[in-house]
């Protein structure tokens, strides 16, 4: 027998991005907010294993087509990068200025986003691979 | 003691949302089984919230002069969501074969699904051979 999923999956269809919107605001609000890398990631992997329950593996990763991963090391660089970068005078450490953009203002520029940016990537590459692994029939 | 009229409102609003999750409590505890259940569960527990939700965005929205977008997606999401998983719940309770209670008078889906000996075997047979 087929299965009928229409509500399931087109809740899904509103509710991913919903959440994948309250994972950007997260992650960009870790500054100053509660928020941050670590729970941005988390919540940016709890939108695309909704989308994987609703509909199946293959479908999904047709249309998203990532190697988590590969994207575990592209978020372990990154991070590695932003630390490195910062220590040519022999600091480990973060630094932020002060730029003004046209539309929004003085906005505060600061590299620990990319550090987190690495985080969010690690978390969502690290979180996938277990469910996805997991969930593969052997 | 002054008291404000938003006070009063929202304070209404906070004290029927834990009364309507109440009655969700004492619906799941008393009726018989798990559709009327999940009805109860679902419906008063869903509304409960939203009021809840409503009254704490409309505390920190006219009191603290913070207009909290959370709080509104916090609405908008469970008020999406909640009846969804009550019908995936009931969903998956149906189709492997739960009892529904002795004085149910009509099942128009007998028909279509099968009787519940029919699922339940069904579903036995699912579970015995999951790579299937």
């Amino acid at each position: 027998m087929k299965a009928n999923d229409v509500i399931l999956q087109t809740v899904t269809k509103v509710v991913s991005f919903i959440i994948l919107s309250f994972a950007a605001y997260l992650f960009f609000a870790g500054h100053h907010d509660p928020g941050g890398g670590f729970i941005g990631g988390l919540v940016t992997a709890s939108a695309l294993v909704l989308l994987f329950l609703a509909f199946d593996i293959r479908t999904i990763s047709n249309g998203i087509p990532i190697n988590y991963r590969l994207l575990v090391g592209i978020g372990l660089a990154v991070s590695t990068v932003t630390a490195v970068g910062r220590s040519y005078d022999s600091r480990f450490s973060h630094t932020f200025e002060y730029v003004d953009f046209p539309l929004f203002g003085e906005i505060e520029l600061a590299t620990s986003v990319l550090f987190e940016l690495g985080v969010v990537l690690t978390v969502v590459g690290g979180t996938l691979t277990i469910i996805l692994s997991i969930s593969e029939d052997v | 003691m002054n008291v404000t009229t938003i006070e009063v409102i929202v304070s209404v609003l906070v004290l029927f949302g834990v009364i309507l999750a109440l009655i969700s409590a004492f619906g799941l505890i008393r009726l018989p089984d798990v559709y009327t259940r999940s009805h109860a569960a679902t419906k008063s527990a869903t509304l409960g919230v939203l009021v809840t939700l409503t009254g704490a965005f409309m505390f920190f929205g006219l009191e603290e002069g913070f207009f909290s977008i959370r709080l509104v997606l916090g609405i908008v999401f469970v008020f999406l969501t909640a009846p969804v998983a009550g019908h995936l719940v009931c969903r998956a309770a149906y189709r492997s074969g739960v009892p529904l209670d002795k004085r149910t008078v009509q099942d128009d889906l007998e028909p279509i699904l099968g009787t519940q000996e029919e699922r339940q075997a069904e579903n036995k047979e699912r579970h015995r051979r999951p790579h299937s």
